[in-house]
């Protein structure tokens, strides 16, 4: 019988039957169900490793051990796994090595669109791109087949579109594949200069070898109907292409895109008239036939920027237009917000109200307290980046002797132990004199609640040791580290204050779980308005609650809403915001 | 029997509203009555409070998991004035199913914009508007929290999809002490969809 899945959960079940026994990943969208929908499996190991490097690495040792092993990540994850990545593929494999990065064409919930088929070119290794769910869990066998062939990595591109659609997948039975024997091999996994330069001429025969075999392979097919027009493309853009041509197209559908079937490429393009590349992203297949010497349209009609989707493929190609329904009504927007009770509001309340301060905030919920009315937040850029970029901000005032303000640089607890260690680190080794505040909210909250080193769960559900973000930092070497509450803003206030003050660096641990974490949340009950001592001065407004409402010329709290969290009431001068229900 | 023309359907809310389980009872019924079956949904930061959309699609053989603008055949909104924001995805002739509820956006809540007036009669001039506070409706059946369901049954009436069998679509996505009350809610949203 056929399911319904998602692609992440495709890859999955992919990874499932193909006999993988080991997968580590970082979270990061439109990736994170993959590892979430492995972990049931007790065939296969899996973890939340602390960032996408540690993950790599951890499942090319799985991979040179003898075991099959994915790693899996959004895609500016793999340029944190660059390094070992690039190496990689020159070692090659013993157990078959699959890296599943998820791409954001339309950047939903990312800082960039960055086309991660390039990787594969650059690093050479090989590439593969489903086009639905089906596809997506067929592919990660034929990525174990391949990487093991060949001796090669082999990365498994997906996008927004493939990862969160569902789309019908008929399930088969898990392989199993015993543990290919370890031998050492220090010619092969030793990458010295001696060892590598040998590796690398390998690599190229590793990849010639593949070419024949892409062209060969019913990855990439073709379909011949009218021959006016040829369509090359792959992924979701050949289910666009698909959808706007029709009948009226023949189709070069590219499952393996690295190395190119350049011989399969050559036999299409010359029995079709004009030839067309839907791709998403950059005109990655478009330059390689360009090279090839062979004409064709692409980019010069699709957009570099955002996502494709059947309308613009038809815009683009047929010049048609569809009538639509517009409205002269404006629409106010919708742009996501911080919860109801979310503990990095209290944080963002003071930081917002500081002046003469700067505040580089880091990925995550809390970037979210940059956007009015909180407006708290100068820069972000990375994962890790509010630190060091902080620290840098600091240091060009000082030596340039600049008149600088007070840099307080916000990290969550997962950013942290992502990539905020090393960062902390510079800052207490070159005697930086920022404030870091390390948003603890207990849990990887962006992504939607994954497990992290602080949290004492493993992916699995099984209790660990729960590493203290305090201790971290003192063992970093910085003396002031205190930890408060940040939804009781007399002691958040007290806390900031004191680090305005202070001419050394100083944390800050802002200790208080995610208001959606339902076996932690601490607040009972909810708020209520007496309208009585109401003066509508809106203070209550600048905390930028979504459950308190200024409508029809009164405040109201939307009790199903609120949490009962009480910060609003803190800053009521009026009295006016009761609790009830506790 | 099956239609070849592929039926679209989109669904839109606020992220926290749960259209979730509404579109997993939907393409469970689909998918056992032998449709093909893409559904696409975004995930991630828009759930925070953002607005978000489900798209189902449906036929003999579907290709794009996403719909393009001015070809959706129904719309269903959870919230008032995210339906006014998709119309532009409606076909000409199709039909919108729109939860009376209103949820205003943060730059509303701030002052900053105004919510708009006159939604419904704008949606109206334009196509067939179903129209219902959904949540009084599942409030009154004994459940405010089948509200989903309730809409999701003024969608199946509306679409002409009422002879696909929704017991068993409900029973395999609801909780067992769930799925009586679940069951009266798609027949009452079918009912107001009539
Ligand atoms: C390199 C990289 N990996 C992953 C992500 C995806 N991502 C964005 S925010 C986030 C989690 C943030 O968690 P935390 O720091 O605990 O903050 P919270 O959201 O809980 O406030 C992740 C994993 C990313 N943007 N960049």
């Amino acid at each position: 019988m056929k399911k319904l899945l998602t692609g992440n959960e495709a890859i999955a079940r992919g990874a499932y039957e193909a006999g993988i026994t080991v997968a580590a990943a970082y979270p990061g969208t439109p990736s994170t169900e993959i590892l979430e929908n492995i972990a049931p499996y007790e065939e296969i190991y899996a973890e939340w490793a602390p960032n996408e490097k540690v993950a790599l690495e951890v499942a090319g040792g799985a991979s040179i051990a003898g075991a099959r092993a994915l790693a899996a990540m959004k895609h500016v994850g793999v340029n944190v796994a660059a390094d070992p990545l690039m190496t990689l593929a020159y070692t090659g494999v013993n157990g078959g090595l699959v890296l599943v990065t998820a791409d954001d064409p339309g950047m939903h919930s990312s800082q960039n669109e960055q086309d991660n088929r390039y990787y594969a070119k650059f690093g050479k290794m090989a590439l593969l791109e489903p086009s639905d769910s089906q596809e997506a869990k067929d592919l990660v066998a034929e990525a174990m087949k391949i990487s093991e062939e060949f001796d090669v990595v082999v990365i498994l591109r997906v996008t927004t579109r493939i990862c969160h659609s569902k789309t019908l997948v008929e399930f088969k039975d898990r392989q199993e594949v015993a543990m290919k024997p370890y031998v050492k091999q220090a010619n092969k996994y030793i990458a010295t200069p001696a060892n590598a330069k040998v590796l690398h001429g390998t690599l190229e025969e590793r990849l010639k070898r593949l070419e024949e075999y892409s062209n060969n392979s019913p990855l990439n097919y073709i379909e011949w109907n009218d021959k006016k027009i040829g369509v090359v493309a792959s992924g979701v853009g050949f289910q666009y292409a698909r959808e706007v041509f029709g009948e009226g197209a023949s189709y070069l559908k590219l499952g393996m895109t690295n190395p190119l079937p350049k011989q399969k490429i050559r036999e299409f393009a010359a029995q079709v008239e004009t030839i067309y590349v839907v791709e998403e992203g950059e005109p990655y297949l478009e330059e390689a036939l360009k090279v090839m010497g062979i004409d064709c349209i692409g980019k010069d009609k699709l957009p570099l920027v955002g996502e494709l989707n059947p309308d613009i493929v038809e815009r683009a190609f047929m010049g048609t237009e569809r009538e639509v329904f517009t409205t002269d009504i404006k629409l106010p927007n919708r742009p996501p917000v911080l919860c109801p009770g979310c503990p990095h509001r209290g944080l963002y309340y003071v930081l917002g109200r500081q002046k003469n301060a700067i505040v580089t905030t880091d990925i995550g919920c809390y970037t979210l307290g940059s956007a009015p009315p909180l407006n708290a937040g100068d820069t972000c850029i990375c994962m890790g980046a509010s630190i060091t970029a902080g620290h840098g901000m600091y240091k060009a005032f000082e030596h340039n002797k600049t008149e600088g303000k007070k840099i307080f640089s916000v990290i969550g607890d997962s950013t942290f132990f992502h990539s905020g260690v090393t960062g902390l680190m510079d800052v207490v080794y070159n005697k930086g004199n920022s404030i870091v505040i390390i948003a603890d909210n207990r849990i990887t909250g962006m992504t939607g609640h994954q497990e992290n080193p602080g949290t004492g769960k493993t992916l699995k559900g099984e209790p660990t040791v729960e590493i203290d973000v305090a201790k971290v930092c003192k063992g970093l070497g910085v003396d002031k580290v205190i930890e408060v509450n940040p939804l009781n803003l007399e002691e958040m206030e007290a806390a900031i204050k004191e680090a305005a003050s202070t001419d050394e660096t100083m944390v800050i641990v802002t200790k208080w779980p995610c208001a959606l974490l339902k076996d932690q949340v601490k607040a009972k009950g909810y708020c209520r308005i007496d309208e009585e001592k109401c003066k509508m001065c809106k203070a209550c407004l600048k905390v930028g609650c979504p459950a308190i409402f200024n409508i029809e010329g009164k405040i109201q709290i939307d009790e199903t809403m609120c949490n009962g969290c009480g910060l609003c009431a803190q800053v009521c001068r009026f009295d006016a915001i009761e609790k009830v229900g506790e | 029997m099956m239609a070849k023309e592929i039926k679209n359907i989109l669904m839109v809310g606020v992220g926290g509203q749960g259209t979730i389980l509404a579109s997993k009872v939907l393409s469970n019924g689909l998918v056992n009555a032998g449709y093909d079956v893409k559904m696409s949904e975004v995930h991630g930061m828009a759930q925070r409070g953002g607005s978000v959309t489900t798209q189902v699609r449906y036929g003999e053989k579907v290709y794009s998991p996403i719909i393009g603008k001015g070809q959706a055949d129904i719309i269903v909104a959870f919230e008032r004035m995210e339906a006014l924001r998709m119309i532009q995805y409606l076909k000409k002739g199709g039909v919108l199913v729109v939860n009376d509820h209103v949820i205003p956006p943060m730059t509303v809540l701030t002052g900053a914009e105004e919510y708009p007036e006159g939604i419904i009669e704008e949606l109206s001039s334009k196509a067939k508007t179903i129209v219902f506070k959904a949540a009084e409706v599942a409030r009154e059946i004994g459940n405010p929290k089948t509200q989903n369901i309730v809409l999701l049954g003024a969608l199946i009436k509306a679409i002409g999809l009422e002879d696909l069998d929704w017991d068993t679509a409900i029973e395999a996505e609801v909780k067992p002490q769930f799925v009586a009350i679940n069951k009266k809610a798609l027949q009452k949203g079918m009912e107001l969809a009539s």
